[in-house]
């Protein structure tokens, strides 16, 4: 009897001294979503179930293992016990009643984070290899930055152009993978400003480390002024062939692999490409002229450039008043 | 040369036989592409395959493996010229940037394999029972330990050449893992970067290979592994002179050498950048590597599928006189319960697997959204394999872990028939579990809660087993040697993996913390609980039945005080890492994370655990010959294969035995489980 007691109270010293500890590891992100609240709020239910059962089995092992010793010069057995079924029946049913209890809970928390706002602003996610473009439908506008505003609901509709991607914000919680040939949603609340990155989490191949975006968590006003001066951008942009070209270029996601700064990304930077000459991987130069750029575009594995070649660019189809606005836009690129 | 060792001659014809082997595929390559590139991947491929046979060449001469091994590569080339010759036939392209092209590489695998066996005496005797010509039942080995390296019938050689192949195994996947361990002890690229190049991949997609190249061996480690011991100790526990088909025995084993090779060699065929799960659209882009994977895999699965077939006959029908169903040793149970699910679920896997390789080859579109495929069904596919495959890999372990608490606690195992049941029951509710490795992907959204209940109720069957052993320990009287200390390291690891559990059940916080570090924390922490320290355990128990010998108690607690710390910090890193924002298999992580210190303190703990497995082996290997003597019934077990004398005589039990009493009455006097009968009464 005595042991019990001792293992009792051992037990609930342990649990408080775990549960405490894993409150003051800190070991979840800032809580940035409305979405994050039912999460955190079942995740401290695990802690608090986990720091219990840890020390339920920890105690009376550790218990046993001290005060149950075989001691120096000692021999003979230890208790003939075989079992005992009406315990076996409690360590069955209790476990039971408390693991569907948090079936029942997680369903709950789930349905919380998926509570839907009729009103939610709709943007149009394109991930592909290794980049993520998203477009605001209700201005057209076009972006590599996810700029959300606070305090509203954002369902994000999301497909991917070639292999299968996962949105991921720590700080939303959240997460749900992006396929090919159809739209995943996802809804989010922010209700932290700052600035966040969204990470892909779906293993999608070379560069998916760095298959990343900013997302940015801004106040209304600050919103609707971005939003108001990036549909201005984008109308000027309209007039002129290179602003045209800069539009289909980060609509399509060209920049997630080609730099405009000379860095050495997926594929080669577009920065002094224009009039340039380019090794290629079968050890001649070709001359970056409208042609190798169009073909590079339509028929990317035609021509390989040396130390890329094993990279599989997308195809893609473009008119060719398109392509001659985005070689507008490379020739810019001094 | 007569004179030396047989070891040192084989390494020194593993450094001339991988130097020349380099060579050939180093012409190959060059007279193929017409530039020498100095690490073409059929060089690399070339060198390992002459490296390994030379050395098992310069151990055992011209037999067994080696014949197996030349046969492979002759084999494998026949096959792909074969294909290579019809390709010409028909005008499309014959050779490409891995010598061979894609489908011809793929025949000449599979010729590949099938020769191994043949080359290797797998298949002798069903051809000759075709022919008409009969067989002695039983083959006798030749006394020492090169019957190891060749076909043998007898399940206790067998389950050692499965444990060895196993060790070998878990060997290439741990050092892989250093690796690109190595790579994350800080953020950027150290030095698997853009710019570097082995057989054709960069920097990122080498480390993508090495990570999913240590996912699947490790598997197949654990495979082998599990099957090592179920083998070797199984008809000893039922008191079986061998397992009920022996040549099926033999072959399951064999095919398992040729798919490790296949499995290895896409390190070397452009690798694969896709995780040991293979997702569609992703595998069907990947390079050629991606086909050996799938291969291997598929091979590996035959193995695991037989070998469960065999055992399940050989326990159902080979049990001694009086062995009723609840006086089994509790470590049938389990394997009966992996074996359950290896028979029926592994086919899922191969079935999905060959899936995208004829999506690869033939062009179908199943799992190709543009041709009006799926890829989320591959998905269900492949876990539905893939999860009860984890109950595979931790069942026998835990079967183990309660076969020997008993032992070093001197008390019967508390609740027999409900770990008995619990194995069962976790088999069970594992086959219900498969979609939760998907809550994310886009599968049905009100099809998760569903699956979220049925994976809570895992929880019930594995806390079964935790609460009874612990009143097991309660009132023993306790020692701790080595194999218990591996026991208990099992319970308290495992014990983690089982509490990191249920986050990941519930969606909502699996929502989070889906493709993070958490994830690999915590079955890494199911792995080595569930398998790692419990074979661990294992061996050094076993070690004297198998010998004759112990192994050394010093460097066993050496080996555990090493890696449990080291390992326990490891997975809690992972897991605090993963909380916070740490996505899985990525080659590099934003500085800004501040997760530089956590990997760091992994990569110490990696190499820490690295070098206590370095002190086991050396134990391992250094004891078979030098070992303190141990020859009687050293732990004192009821058991009875520790009731004659060690090694183990070639037929086993040279008089039946027969249950009289329960396996484990420690500490009830004048009991006993098994007498054996003078006579030739119940033999058979």
């Amino acid at each position: 009897m005595r042991h019990f007691v001792v293992v009792a109270i051992l037990v609930i010293a342990l649990s408080t001294l775990t549960y405490s500890g894993l409150m003051a590891a800190n070991l979840l992100p800032a809580q940035a979503s409305e979405q994050a609240l039912p999460v955190d709020w079942l995740f401290n239910l695990q802690f608090i179930t986990i720091s219990f059962l840890f020390s339920l089995i920890v105690v009376p092992l550790l218990y046993s293992l001290i005060v149950f010793r075989r001691k120096k010069g000692e021999s003979g057995d230890g208790v003939h016990i075989e079992g005992n079924t009406p315990l076996e029946i409690t360590w069955t049913a209790i476990p039971l009643v408390i693991v569907m209890g948090f079936a029942y809970l997680g369903a709950y928390s789930l349905g919380e984070t998926r509570r839907i706002d009729p009103q939610a602003m709709v943007v149009n996610v394109t991930a592909q290899q290794f980049a993520w473009t998203f477009e605001y439908p209700e201005t057209g506008v076009v972006s590599d930055v996810l700029y959300l505003p606070k305090d509203k609901q954002v369902l994000l509709k999301m497909t991917s152009r070639d292999v299968i991607h996962s949105f991921w914000v720590p700080e939303f919680r959240i997460k749900q993978d992006i396929l090919p040939g159809r739209t995943t949603e996802y809804r989010i609340t922010p209700t932290l400003e700052g600035d966040y990155r969204l990470r892909c989490a779906e293993l999608c191949g070379s560069n998916h480390a760095y298959m990343l975006a900013n997302v940015k968590v801004v106040s209304r006003a600050d919103f609707d002024a971005w939003m108001a001066a990036r549909a201005e951008e984008a109308r000027a942009a309209a007039d002129t062939p290179e602003g045209r070209g800069k539009t289909l270029v980060t609509q399509n996601g060209c920049l997630g692999c080609h730099s405009l700064d000379g860095s050495r990304g997926t594929g080669p930077t577009w920065l002094g490409l224009y009039g340039s000459s380019v090794p290629l991987s079968d050890g001649s130069t070709v001359t970056a002229d409208d042609a190798f750029i169009k073909e590079s575009i339509l028929q990317p594995q035609a021509k390989y450039v040396a130390g890329y070649e094993t990279i599989q660019m997308p195809v893609y189809t473009f008119t060719d008043e398109q392509i001659a606005d985005i070689i507008a836009f490379i020739e810019t690129l001094k | 040369m007569k004179t030396m060792n047989p070891v040192w001659r084989g390494l020194a014809l593993l450094l001339a036989g991988g130097i020349s082997g380099y060579f050939i595929g180093l012409g190959l390559d060059t007279l193929v592409s017409k530039q020498v590139n100095f690490t073409a991947p059929l060089a690399g491929l070339f060198s390992l395959l002459g490296a390994v046979t030379a050395f098992f060449f310069g151990l055992v001469g011209y037999h067994g493996v080696t014949r197996g091994l030349v046969f492979q590569t002759i084999g494998t080339l026949i096959g792909g010229f074969f294909v290579t010759g019809i390709r010409a036939l028909m005008g499309l392209e014959t050779f490409g940037n891995f010598f061979f092209t894609e489908p011809a590489w793929v025949f000449g695998a599979l010729v590949g394999t099938l020769s191994f066996l043949a080359g290797v005496g797998a298949l002798t005797d069903w051809f000759k029972w075709a022919l008409g010509e009969s067989t002695p039942e039983h083959h006798e080995d030749e006394p020492g330990w090169k019957k190891y390296f060749q076909l043998s019938l007898d399940h206790k050689v067998i389950g050692v050449q499965y444990t060895v192949t196993s060790i070998a195994v878990l060997g290439f996947g741990g050092i892989f893992a250093l690796i690109f361990r190595t790579e994350l002890a800080a953020s950027q690229l150290q030095f698997l970067t853009t710019t570097f190049q082995a057989f054709d991949q960069n920097g990122l997609q080498f480390y993508n290979t090495l990570m999913s190249l240590h996912g699947m061996l490790m598997i197949v480690s654990i495979l082998l592994g599990i099957a090592g011991v179920m083998n070797y100790l199984i008809p000893l526990l039922i008191g079986a002179q061998d397992m009920a088909f022996p040549r099926l025995n033999a072959f399951s084993f064999w095919i398992a050498v040729p798919a490790a090779v296949l499995l290895l060699s896409a390190l070397f065929l452009g690798g694969f950048d896709t995780g040991w799960t293979g997702y569609p659209p992703l595998s069907t882009r990947s390079p050629l590597g991606v086909q050996m994977f799938f291969l291997g895999v598929f091979v590996a699965g035959w193995s695991s599928i037989l070998g469960a077939l065999n055992l399940i006959a050989s326990v159902v029908r080979m049990r001694a006189r009086g062995m009723t169903a609840f006086r089994m040793p509790i470590f049938a149970w389990a394997a009966i319960a992996t074996s359950i699910i290896a028979l029926t679920a592994t086919q899922l896997i191969g079935l999905s697997f060959q899936l995208v390789m004829f999506q690869r080859l033939l062009g179908m579109g199943f799992f190709d959204p543009a041709k009006g495929g799926n890829p989320v069904l591959f998905q269900h596919l492949f876990w539905f394999y893939s999860h009860p495959a984890v109950y595979v890999f931790v069942l026998p372990g835990l079967g183990v872990i309660s076969e020997l608490l008993p032992v070093f606690v001197r008390k019967p195992l508390f609740g027999y028939r409900w770990i008995a049941m619990s194995s069962l029951g976790i088999a069970l509710v594992g086959f219900l579990v498969w979609a939760h490795h998907m809550f994310t992907s886009g599968m049905n959204e009100y099809l998760r809660v569903p699956f979220m209940y049925s994976t809570l109720l895992v929880a019930v069957p594995t806390g079964v087993k935790f609460f009874s052993w612990v009143a097991t320990l309660w009132q023993g009287k306790i020692s701790t040697p080595t194999p218990m200390l591996f026991v208990l390291g099992g319970i308290i690891v495992f014990l983690m993996g089982g509490l990191s559990g249920p986050p990941n059940a519930t969606v909502s916080t699996d929502l989070h913390l889906h493709d993070t570090y958490f994830i690999v924390g915590h079955f890494h922490d199911t792995m080595f609980g569930g398998y790692i320290f419990p074979f661990f355990a294992a061996l050094y128990y076993w070690f004297p039945k198998a010998t004759g010998r112990r192994m050394s108690e010093k460097l066993g607690k050496l080996h555990f005080w090493l890696m449990t710390p080291s390992f326990l910090v490891l997975t809690f890193a992972m897991m605090r890492v993963g909380l916070l924002g740490m996505r899985r298999r990525i080659a590099d992580y934003d500085p800004a994370l501040g997760f530089d210190l956590s990997h760091l303190i992994m990569t110490v703990a990696a190499y820490l655990i690295f070098t206590s497995v370095v002190i086991f082996l050396y134990n391992f290997f250094h004891s078979m010959k030098y070992g303190e003597k141990a020859e009687g019934n050293v732990w004192e077990s009821r058991s009875p294969e520790w009731q004659v004398p060690s090694p183990m005589p070639v037929h086993n039990y040279q008089h039946a035995f027969q249950v009289v009493g329960e396996p484990y009455d420690y500490g009830l006097p004048g009991s006993k489980y098994v007498e054996f009968m003078k006579s030739q009464e119940g033999k058979g």
